[in-house]
């Protein structure tokens, strides 16, 4: 991860821009940001980023590459996409904070313990299983995330809640031992693998 | 005859799902209102919008892309209809995305043939709201109605992500109708000028950052109760979830005392069209909608 982290900052050593550009989603359009500072304030979680899309656009322009790369910001959007929906510059700013995250994760960026970061790995690995989202496991690996002391005190503070989800029949315990797959896992596990390949190599060219 | 489409009822519809209530209730909904649904044989999950950690965007677009690709092989023609916000929105940003640069349409195929498939990419995804407001109309609901909502007061929460980046065709980003108009059309009375119409839940950030969300949620919850709503109700399987189950949490740390139901869209039809409260998905309520269970008793 660092190996990489190492390649990409030395390769790109006069623009961080351009490093971005070339390698997280949606990163050219970057460039058109104009300050406005719209974003920041239609963000939901506004108060809670150290610096709001505008600020990490302007950073990137500025090199400030450690900074951006190891900031909890962009793991603070909510995929409300009323960035997008207001932008007058028409930046697609939601997919560049996702882009941010996952190419910041990819160089071993993040910092230490990032909730967002931790759950949305989770997600990815419960879904990319069996196709499909089990939504117990999900939970149960949500609680115990952060340990099995914490795992324990979330999990007794949420008992309720999960009674009452199946109470409703909207939580079934019997996706602990099995839980809705797709039937063409093989073929999906191949896909995605493919498709990993592709966008590595794509990284990799660039070295 | 029955209008058909491709359906993507998305992880969260599925039995045992936490957005169980809403597949059973849109089923009933469209058996009132002549919509067949021929589900998408063997669909994938998404990857919503908290997928991007661990799937980049290649891994992204390609599980939409094998949705869209088996919709074209074994529903041709028919148009995709999902009935979650973040399975719509994968879904169309997909088509969009791969319609716009070759070589991701390339590299997805790539990725496709991995697993026998290929996509084509000309299927368009709708919305059921869209169905519902552009090809049945409102009309053809009103008539549908047996037991109007007369005397309910419902905040209509249209939420992020049905109204956004997308939207529903004709509607506004700040203040979209729709809604508003359904419930009016099912009998009840709408709270127009609701306050937080398209303020954001925290999504999956309710997971994650739960203190942070929690106050948008009480947000939400506070400003129905102020605008004397018996009720919310949402399009959104993330909204529902997130406006209802916690309430309780909100409650003991900040000392409100908020019982607010929060349903779909499709229960309220369900109720209106004469159904039971069973047909209608009421069991399915962690905060019960007990006025919506009398007038279905009725």
């Amino acid at each position: 991860m660092s190996d990489m982290n190492t390649a990409m900052s030395s390769k790109y050593r006069t623009s961080f821009l351009k490093e971005v550009e070339a390698n997280v989603e949606e990163g050219e359009w970057v460039k058109m940001c104009m300050q406005c500072g719209v974003c920041a304030g239609s963000c939901p979680f506004g108060k809670h980023w150290d610096h709001p899309p505008q600020e990490l656009f302007m950073m990137i322009r500025a090199g400030k590459r450690e900074e951006v790369l190891s900031s909890e910001s962009m793991w603070m959007c909510t995929s409300c996409y009323n960035c997008i929906a207001r932008c007058p510059r028409g930046l697609p700013i939601t997919h560049i904070m996702h882009g941010l995250a996952n190419y910041a994760k990819r160089l071993g960026k993040v910092p230490e313990n990032q909730q967002t970061e931790k759950f949305a790995q989770i997600f990815w690995d419960n879904i990319t299983k069996k196709g499909r989202g089990n939504e117990l496991k999900l939970g149960l690996s949500l609680y115990f995330m952060n340990g099995l002391a914490t795992g324990i005190k979330t999990a007794m503070a949420n008992q309720k809640l999960g009674l009452n989800m199946i109470k409703t029949k909207r939580m079934s315990v019997a996706e602990l031992w099995g839980g809705h797959s797709i039937k063409d896992t093989s073929g999906l596990h191949k896909m995605l693998q493919k498709a990993q390949e592709l966008e590595d190599a794509k990284i990799q060219d660039l070295n | 005859m029955a209008k058909e489409y491709s359906f993507y009822p998305g992880c969260s519809s599925q039995k045992g799902g936490s957005a169980s209530n809403l597949m059973a209730s849109v089923d009933t909904m469209c058996e009132e209102l002549d919509i067949k649904l021929n589900e998408i044989p063997d669909w994938n999950c998404c990857s919503a919008s908290i997928g991007y950690a661990g799937g980049g965007e290649l891994p992204r677009l390609t599980l939409s892309a094998r949705n869209i690709a088996l919709s074209e092989q074994h529903n041709p023609d028919q148009d995709i209809v999902a009935t979650c916000a973040a399975c719509w929105l994968a879904t169309r940003e997909a088509k969009e995305r791969l319609g716009e640069s070759e070589e991701t349409m390339q590299d997805a195929n790539t990725a496709l043939a991995e697993a026998n498939l290929k996509l084509e990419n000309n299927t368009p995804t709708k919305h059921m709201v869209e169905v519902l407001m552009e090809d049945i109309g409102m009309d053809a609901v009103k008539a549908k109605v047996k037991k109007p909502l007369s005397g309910l007061k419902i905040a209509g929460y249209v939420g992020c992500q049905t109204n956004r980046p997308f939207g529903i065709q004709g509607e506004s980003f700040e203040n979209p109708v729709y809604l508003d108009n359904m419930i009016e059309a099912v009998g009840a009375e709408p709270i127009r000028d609701y306050d937080k119409k398209v303020s954001c839940c925290g999504g999956a950030l309710a997971f994650s950052e739960p203190e942070k969300a929690y106050e948008l949620i009480q947000g939400i919850i506070e400003s129905a109760v102020d605008a004397g709503a018996d009720m919310i109700v949402t399009p959104c399987p993330v909204c529902q979830m997130n406006v209802e189950v916690y309430q309780d949490q909100i409650n003991a740390r900040q000392g409100t005392k908020f019982d607010m139901p929060v349903v779909y869209y499709s229960q309220l039809m369900a109720v209106a069209f004469g159904r039971s409260a069973k047909d209608a998905a009421l069991d399915g309520q962690v905060i019960k909608a007990k006025q919506l269970e009398e007038i279905a008793a009725k």
